[in-house]
């Protein structure tokens, strides 16, 4: 599409924005932190990972933020997740596979409902990005 | 150049690509970065990004992991196996890799918490370390262009010139002259064909000043909007960037992001279909000094001789093959998109009352952070070398920095709380220059600071005007007679009193600057000149041939047992002494070069 109308430009703007908000330091209205420890490996947290990358981006969304950290303690519920939306406390989910990622990010992170059959506890801890 | 729909990456390592850490290998960590990341499998999720200078070159090569900002530093290739596995893989930021604090236990994982980047304020840099620079997406993404459809589309030639007015933006190019009323000045004139032009001043060749390389690195696409306004604004068709050739990169870079923007019709004819007409051209200098004074540069566009002329007529009337022309420096075309998008008033909110905005300087000579850094107008010096720059290596004292480069002077340390502006640096005797600072310690000597500075100037005269050609040398010859103490009482006024006339009778700023560095040392450091001249003495040890060696006796033989190594090392044969006894230098024989001092491992060795 070479020699661009301000139209556009803007549509360009927005569909950049969709790959490079990841390196802004602004206010995110949802965060997503997959737990990475060995344990979390080991029962496939790498798939939760990509899940939620795949979710962020087949919406095109550029107010989620998903962000990594170690072990969160419960070895033998993981794959775990903590999910943080803004102004709210964080809620973990437990023993995670790829359809519940699907659920959870359709009623929680979009419908701003939690999905208490897959919770663990809720505001058990926040994550470590501010 | 078709553009490919990016993916959606969880990670970003932003890793600098500015020439410092490309000399510091740069590219070889990213591509350990990216064997690693596919070995890992993880090259789906995570994707190496260059950028362009992140500003603390003392640590390079460096990278940043986005989201969460993690600044890692120092990186060699072999820590990137290990880096990977913890950070990307299992979530564990390393922290032997991260930069700590010298006086602190702990690292500081996260960027904007480092004292470093604390203070600065990014204007001109706003998208330092966010952007790839050869990606016009990344620009247009950080609203890249969004000030240039608001100039184009919202605003007349007189908003966009009132919004630079009340901006108080000066120009960063040296002379600090108010950028909305030279652009009025260039609007005004009259031009027989209607012909005027733009012209991006990157010269910058003061020694030790990598601001304007930085910017043109890092981030091209803000001097190509800049310039882009600056001609709706002034009613230019053609504008030209101006760059030495010496800096490859930032040619290289301008280049791709001038056929970028050709390629969104962003340059050329109806820019974004609005009817506006503007394009650019590249000009690669040669790496003169002086050809960054405007009418040399001027006369080097146009395939003359790199001279400077007589102003009047200014270029704002009679510039490029006699039109009226408008010339910026690369940090004051940077500015402009801001403060169209953001406004006049916003940009005047920082700073001084008469110098307003943020300036960029590079800061090196002796000093913890080398590095290049934005800051508000009006901070001081204090808080650039001690809270920015992290203070002086090996607990030395600091004494004098110098800023404006080769034009302008030596501030001491008795005005370290000075407050960094235009009018503030002037009254010390020094000025803002382009923005370089170089940092002295101790055991810098002033004269020969004064020496060196000068010895640059008079080299780089072009010859064309007399006081400056031949002032600049007899003031270099005194001055290198006092290093040599062989300088008379006379010398100083005599130094005063060429000075005074240069400044006075010289054609252009180079000759009209020269001067600086030796009138502030002589104003603020006239003791040093006085113990050369009367002592023969050169109080920081620096100027050879007034040092005088000699060997303690005592300390040779009790904790140094006449070792012998100064002896044997010697290149004249002028110690005496054998091994077991306390060595002795024949000052006849002795031509001061230094070895000896420097070999001794008992500190016998002084030096008066
Ligand atoms: C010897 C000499 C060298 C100069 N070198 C530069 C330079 O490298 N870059 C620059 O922008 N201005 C340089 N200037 C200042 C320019 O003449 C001119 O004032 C400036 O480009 C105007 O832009 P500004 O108003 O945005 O600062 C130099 C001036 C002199 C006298």
């Amino acid at each position: 599409m070479p020699k661009l109308t301000i139209e556009e430009l803007e549509k360009l703007r927005e569909e950049a924005r969709k790959t490079t908000f990841i390196r802004e330091q602004g206010q995110f209205r949802a965060k997503i932190n997959v737990h990475m420890g060995t344990c979390g490996l080991a029962a496939g947290a790498r798939h939760i990972l990509n899940a939620f990358l795949q979710e962020i981006e087949k919406r095109g969304l550029t107010d989620v933020l998903l962000t990594t950290s170690g072990c969160a303690g419960l070895c033998s519920r993981e794959p775990m997740a903590t999910i943080e939306i803004a102004g709210q406390a964080p809620v973990k989910y437990i023993d995670l596979t790829e359809k519940k990622v699907e659920e959870i990010f359709e009623k929680h992170i979009q419908g701003g409902e939690i999905v208490t059959a897959y919770a663990l506890g809720i505001g058990s801890e926040k994550t470590d990005l501010s | 150049m078709a553009v490919e729909k990016e993916k959606l990456y969880r990670v970003h390592l932003m890793v600098c690509a500015g020439t410092g850490c490309v000399s510091n290998h740069a590219f070889e960590i990213k591509e350990a970065l990216e064997k690693e990341i596919k070995r890992r499998g993880l090259e789906k999720e995570v994707k190496v990004v260059t950028t362009g200078c992140n500003g603390f070159c003392e640590r390079g090569p460096l990278m940043v992991v986005q989201p969460g900002n993690i600044f890692y530093q120092m990186l060699t290739v072999k820590d990137i196996p290990y880096l990977v596995e913890e950070h990307l893989l299992k979530g564990r930021p390393v922290k032997k890799l991260m930069y700590q604090p010298p006086e602190e236990k702990t690292p500081v994982p996260v960027l904007s918490e480092i004292n470093f980047f604390k203070k600065q304020v990014l204007v001109a840099l706003r998208n330092r370390g966010l952007i790839d620079p050869e990606k016009i997406e990344d620009y247009i993404a950080r609203d890249g262009y969004k000030a240039l459809v608001k100039a184009l589309t919202q605003m007349t030639p007189e908003e966009i010139i009132h919004e630079v007015t009340i901006s108080g933006l000066r120009g960063r190019g040296g002379a600090g002259f108010p950028t909305g009323l030279k652009w009025q000045l260039v609007r005004n004139a009259i031009s027989p064909d209607n012909e005027k032009y733009l012209v991006c001043n990157g010269d910058e060749g003061d020694p030790g000043a990598f601001m304007d390389r930085s910017i043109l690195e890092a981030d091209p696409h803000s001097v190509i909007e800049g310039m882009l306004i600056g001609a709706k604004a002034i009613g230019a068709t053609q504008g030209f960037i101006y760059v030495r050739n010496e800096y490859p990169l930032a040619v290289k870079r301008i280049l791709i992001a001038l056929d970028q923007a050709r390629y969104y019709g962003l340059l050329g004819h109806d820019i974004l279909g609005t009817g506006f007409d503007f394009d650019i051209r590249v000009v690669r200098g040669a790496g003169a000094f002086v050809c960054g004074e405007e009418t040399a540069l001027l006369a080097s566009i146009e395939g003359r001789l790199g001279e400077p002329r007589p102003r009047p007529p200014y270029p704002a009337e009679k510039g490029l093959w006699g039109k009226p022309t408008c010339i910026n420096n690369v940090e004051t075309w940077a500015n402009i998109p801001v403060i169209i998008d953001r406004g006049g008033k916003w940009f005047a909110s920082i700073g001084t009352a008469t110098s307003k905005g943020t300036k960029v300087f590079s800061i090196v000579g002796k000093i913890n952070n080398t590095g290049l850094v934005e800051v508000p107008m009006g901070i001081t010096l204090r808080e650039i070398i001690y809270d920015i720059g992290g203070g002086i290596p090996g607990g030395k004292k600091f004494k004098a920095v110098q800023t404006g480069g080769p034009s302008g002077g030596c501030i001491p340390a008795e005005l370290i709380n000075l407050p960094i502006d235009y009018e503030s640096l002037t009254a010390a005797g020094s000025m803002m220059g382009s923005g370089g600072m170089v940092v002295m310690d101790e055991d810098t000597c002033m004269v020969d600071v004064a020496r060196y500075f000068l010895s640059f100037t008079q080299d780089e005269s072009c010859g064309k005007c007399t006081p400056c050609r031949e002032g600049t040398k007899a003031m270099l010859d005194i001055l290198t007679r006092i290093t040599e103490g062989k300088g008379t009482e006379e010398d100083l006024g005599l130094l005063e009193e060429l000075a005074d006339t240069i400044k006075e009778a010289s054609l252009c700023g180079l000759g009209k600057t020269a001067p600086n560095p030796v009138l502030t040392t002589l104003r603020y450091f006239r003791d040093e000149y006085i113990a050369h001249i009367q002592d023969k003495k050169c109080p920081a040890h620096v100027c050879r041939s007034l040092n005088v060696y000699k060997i303690d006796p005592q300390i040779c033989f009790e904790k140094g047992h006449g070792c012998d190594v100064c002896r044997r090392n010697c290149a004249t044969d002028a110690i005496i002494g054998s091994k077991g006894e306390a060595h002795k230098i024949d000052q006849t024989k002795c031509i001061k070069c230094g070895v000896c001092f420097d070999v001794c491992h008992f500190g016998a060795v002084k030096v008066e």
